[in-house]
C-alpha cells in the first residue's frame, strides 16, 4: 500500500470543514482541506453567527443535549484560537432571547418550550418565558408592543466574518494544507486509501471526512453514505454602526461587537443565492424596528441572501461508513453553534478511527429510513 | 483655511456645536462647516480620530454629522436651512437619535 498523501481529506472548507480540519490537526493528523473555488456557493459566509441553544431538540432531544454540549465548550474553543492565531472571534454568552410581539406568539413560544421541555432524556436548557417587565429589564429599549419572550442563558454570538478567517488562520498555522479549487468529482477506495478525483488533480488519503454543506447529498453516496439536504435561502439586513444598545442576541435582531446590527432569520425556499426579495427584508426590518423602535430611522448598508444548509429534518447528521471504512459524512445547520464540538469532539473521533455512538448514534442518517418504512 | 471665491448671495444662520454660523443660501452643511473654519465635523467608530469632508460628493462618508438630532448624516448632501442644528459625530451613531 502506498503512503497517502494525508491522513484524512476533509472536503469542504466552511465553518463545519475548517473546524474539524483544525480539531483533527490538534490530534496530529495530516490534513488537508479540499475546497472549491471563488464561485462556489459559501453558506458559511452569509451566517447570522449565533450560538444558540433554545429552541434546538423538538423532534430529536439529543440534539438539546449536543447543542448545549457546544455551547458549554465554546469559550475554551474560542481562546484556544485565539492564543493560536492572536486573532478574537468575540465570543460572547450573555444569554439570548426570542421576543413575542402579542399574547399569542408568547402562548405558542411556551408551547414550543413545554414540548420541548416534556420530551424524554431531555437536558436542563435552561430557557424560560418571562414577562414585558422582566424581559425591559434586560432589553430597555423594547417596543410597547412586545408582551415578552423566552430567555436562554446559554444562547450567544461571535463576529462572523472573523470566525471563518480566524479558523482559516489557524489550520494554515497547524498545518493543514487547504486545497481551493478542488472541487471533488469522485472518490474510490482502493488498496486501504481513499483516492479522491478533484478539479486539483488527484488526492489520496487514509480517511475521508465529507464536509460539504449541501453538496454532502451528492458526496456521501461515492462512499456508501447518505445525506438528504433541503437548501433553504435566508436573507439578511445590516444597518451602519450604532453606539451599543443590545446587550442580549434576539433570534432575529443582534448587534455585533463592533456596532452594526444584523436583521434576519427569514426562510424562503429557494436556491438562488443571488436573489434578494425585497418584501422579504422589508418584512424582516419592520418586525425589527416594532421590536426594537429606536431602528426605525437607521440607515442600512448592507442587505444579502445567502442559502442555509438544512438536513431534511433539520438535525445533524454524523455517520461512518460500512461499505467504506474510514469515510465519515458531517451535516448540520448550524456551523457557528456547533463549531465547538466538530473542532474538540467529532475531529478527535475521526482521529482514532470510529464515531463515539454514545454521543453520534441519534444523528445517524439511518433515522429517514425508520421514517419512510413506518 | 478655505475662502469663499465671491462675496455675493444671501445668508442665513445655522448652529454648530452651539455656536451661530453664517451660511450662504445653497451651501451644503459640509460646505458651510468648512467656510466657516471648522476643521472636523466627526470622529471615527473605531479609533476616534477626527475627520472633515473629503469627496464632497457623497463618496466617502468621512463628512458625518447629527443634523436636527438625526445622527450620521452626509452632511455633503445636505443643503442648509435656516435655524439647523448641526452636531459634531462622535464615534458610533446612537440608535434613536
Ligand atoms: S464628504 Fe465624502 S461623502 Fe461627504
Amino acid at each position: 500500500m502506498a503512503a497517502s498523501d494525508y491522513d484524512v481529506a476533509v472536503v469542504g472548507g466552511g465553518l463545519v470543514g475548517a473546524a474539524t480540519a483544525w480539531g483533527l490537526a490538534r490530534e496530529g493528523c495530516r490534513v488537508a482541506l479540499l475546497d472549491e473555488g471563488d464561485r462556489a456557493v459559501r453558506a458559511s459566509r452569509g451566517n447570522f453567527a449565533l450560538i444558540w441553544v433554545q429552541s434546538k431538540g423538538l423532534g430529536l432531544a439529543p440534539y438539546a443535549g449536543w447543542t448545549v454540549r457546544s455551547s458549554n465548550a465554546w469559550a475554551a474553543f474560542a481562546q484556544a484560537l485565539k492564543e493560536e492565531t492572536g486573532l478574537d472571534v468575540c465570543f460572547q454568552r450573555p444569554g439570548g432571547f426570542h421576543l413575542a410581539l402579542s399574547e399569542k406568539e408568547l402562548e405558542a413560544r411556551a408551547n414550543v418550550l413545554r414540548r420541548l421541555h416534556n420530551q424524554p432524556g431531555i437536558v436542563d436548557y435552561k430557557t424560560e418565558i418571562l414577562d414585558r417587565s422582566q424581559v425591559a429589564k434586560m432589553l430597555p429599549d423594547i417596543g410597547p408592543e412586545v408582551v415578552g419572550g423566552s430567555y436562554c442563558p446559554l444562547d450567544g454570538h461571535v463576529n462572523s466574518l472573523r470566525l471563518f478567517r480566524t479558523l482559516h488562520t489557524a489550520i494554515n498555522a497547524r498545518g493543514v494544507k487547504y486545497l481551493p479549487s478542488h472541487r471533488v468529482e469522485n472518490i474510490t477506495k482502493d488498496d486501504g486509501e481513499f483516492r479522491l478525483t478533484t478539479s486539483g488533480g488527484t488526492i489520496r488519503a487514509g480517511r475521508v471526512a465529507l464536509a460539504a454543506g449541501n453538496a454532502n447529498m451528492r458526496l456521501a453516496p461515492m462512499v456508501g453514505l447518505e445525506a438528504p439536504m433541503k437548501p433553504e435561502r435566508g436573507q439578511i439586513v445590516v444597518t451602519e454602526r450604532l453606539r451599543p444598545f443590545l446587550n442580549h442576541p434576539v433570534v432575529t435582531v443582534r448587534q455585533t461587537d463592533e456596532g452594526t446590527v444584523m436583521i434576519g432569520d427569514s426562510k424562503e425556499d429557494s436556491t438562488d443565492p443571488s436573489g434578494l426579495t425585497l418584501g422579504v427584508s422589508a418584512t424582516e426590518a419592520e418586525r425589527a424596528v416594532r421590536l426594537f423602535p429606536l431602528l426605525a430611522n437607521v440607515n442600512v448598508v448592507r442587505t444579502w441572501s445567502a442559502i442555509r444548509v438544512m438536513t431534511q429534518d433539520g438535525f445533524p447528521i454524523y455517520d461512518e461508513s460500512e461499505t467504506h471504512p474510514g469515510a465519515f459524512v458531517l451535516c448540520c445547520h448550524s456551523g457557528v453553534t456547533l463549531a465547538a464540538n466538530h473542532a474538540l469532539t467529532v475531529a478527535p473521533m475521526i482521529a482514532r478511527g470510529a464515531l463515539d455512538q454514545t454521543l453520534v448514534a441519534p444523528f445517524s442518517a439511518r433515522r429517514f429510513h425508520v421514517q419512510e418504512a413506518g | 483655511m478655505f475662502k469663499r471665491l465671491g462675496d455675493s448671495g444671501a445668508t442665513l444662520t445655522l448652529s454648530v456645536d452651539g455656536r451661530s454660523i453664517r451660511a450662504r443660501i445653497g451651501d451644503t452643511v459640509a460646505a458651510a462647516m468648512l467656510a466657516a473654519g471648522i476643521d472636523h465635523c466627526r470622529t471615527t467608530p473605531v479609533s476616534g480620530a477626527p475627520r472633515a469632508p473629503y469627496c464632497l460628493m457623497g463618496a466617502c462618508f468621512d463628512c458625518l454629522v447629527t443634523v436636527d438630532g438625526v445622527g450620521n448624516r452626509q452632511g455633503c448632501l445636505v443643503p442648509v436651512r435656516e435655524g439647523m442644528t448641526i452636531e459634531t459625530q462622535l464615534g458610533k451613531r446612537e440608535a434613536g437619535r
